[in-house]
């Protein structure tokens, strides 16, 4: 079987070294077990160890190595590289850089811990569990799966120009986990938590996160179940 | 003051559910609207000033600028909350923008009213 090429363009930028980011132009022989474009920028960094970019599992569940594939978000462990020849590899859009492809993800976290991403419930905790129905339950599939990748939030628009303020929909779809978790008691809290223009409101479903988040999740979805439930306790 | 970000203004369901229903309104006017027009006997000034003259049909074309400058307000609104960072700067393009808005509504009432 031939050897079959990729060509690459990877935004690099070396704060130490380089002036300003530039565009790199690398081809790559793959091997038969290179499947994922992670397994092509590991061997990209075997050939040019200077390339930077996060990784772990390798497998879509650490969420590590996202990033701007070909002006899409999303992971490069579980992007194909059937068929394709050419690659545009840029960090993700809006967070700062801090080499080639690791960004400093500060601002992503510090949104997510806003909304408190942990259950808060008062009663002295049962000698097993707290239980839910099978329905309530239910309601986080599709929400509880999220890893944090920050490839919705990094694809916003709102998050682009208020990363301070809008909670991004990363955050949100957290937030809207605990606020439908029937065991959560600070509902309320919560709700007056995102009641604001910026924290919320910002949102306008335009769907880049539906678009690309690498686990198949929508926020926009739990988005629109947050303002209903704002909606249901206002009128 | 300090340079702390600050948030939690807790408004923003009443602008979310008026910039909607604002939009309702408008859609089944403008379905109005055409429908009032193209039934119209003839295209002349007389039957076109006649068709907002008064009555419900002149009412209902003064809420639909209410629901306009109102939609228009929620919508530059944001535009300013995104783009324009500085506050005092926003504070008076809010103000600049409200100001013409009020003053168009009224402008809006003075000529329906006048025909």
């Amino acid at each position: 079987m031939s050897k079959r090429t990729v060509n690459f363009k990877i935004y690099r930028y070396d704060p130490d070294r380089d002036e300003k980011p530039y565009m790199q132009d690398i081809s790559i022989d793959l091997e038969p077990s290179d499947k994922k474009l992670l397994d092509a920028l590991v061997r990209l960094k075997s050939k040019d160890d200077s390339l930077s970019f996060r990784r772990s599992c390798r497998e879509g569940v650490c969420g590590s190595d996202a990033m701007n594939i070909n002006g899409k978000n999303g992971l490069a462990c579980l992007t194909s590289l059937d068929g394709v020849e050419n690659i545009v590899l840029r960090p993700l859009p809006g967070l700062p850089v801090i080499r080639d492809l690791v960004v400093d993800m500060t601002q992503f976290f510090k949104q997510y811990h806003s909304i408190k991403p942990y259950l808060v419930n008062n009663e002295p905790a049962p000698e097993r569990e707290r239980l839910q129905s099978p329905e309530e339950r239910e309601e986080l599939n599709g929400l509880y799966e999220c890893i944090l990748c920050a490839c919705c939030s990094t694809s916003c628009p709102s998050f682009w120009w208020n990363p301070d303020k809008f909670v991004g929909p990363a955050g949100l779809l957290a937030a809207y986990r605990f606020i439908a978790d029937t065991r959560d008691q600070a509902t309320t809290e919560r709700l007056d938590n995102l009641e604001d223009p910026y924290r919320l409101f910002r949102c306008h479903s335009i769907m880049n996160c539906v678009d690309v988040c690498p686990k198949g999740l929508n926020p926009t979805r739990a988005i629109g179940k947050i303002k209903d439930m704002m909606v249901a306790r206002a009128v | 003051m300090v340079k702390r970000i600050v948030v939690g203004a807790h408004y923003g369901l009443r602008d979310w559910m008026g910039q909607r229903a604002t939009a309702i309104f408008m859609v089944i006017y403008t379905v109005l609207f055409a429908l009032n027009a193209l039934m119209l006997p003839e295209m002349s000034h007389e039957a076109w000033s006649g068709m907002f003259k008064g009555g419900f049909f002149g009412f209902l074309t003064f809420l639909f600028f209410l629901a306009l400058f109102y939609h228009a307000w929620i919508g530059v609104r944001d535009i300013f909350m995104d783009y324009i960072k500085p506050t005092g700067i926003r504070l008076a393009l809010h103000v600049v923008v409200l100001f013409l808005l009020v003053g168009y509504a009224g402008w809006a009432a003075q000529i329906l009213w006048r025909l």
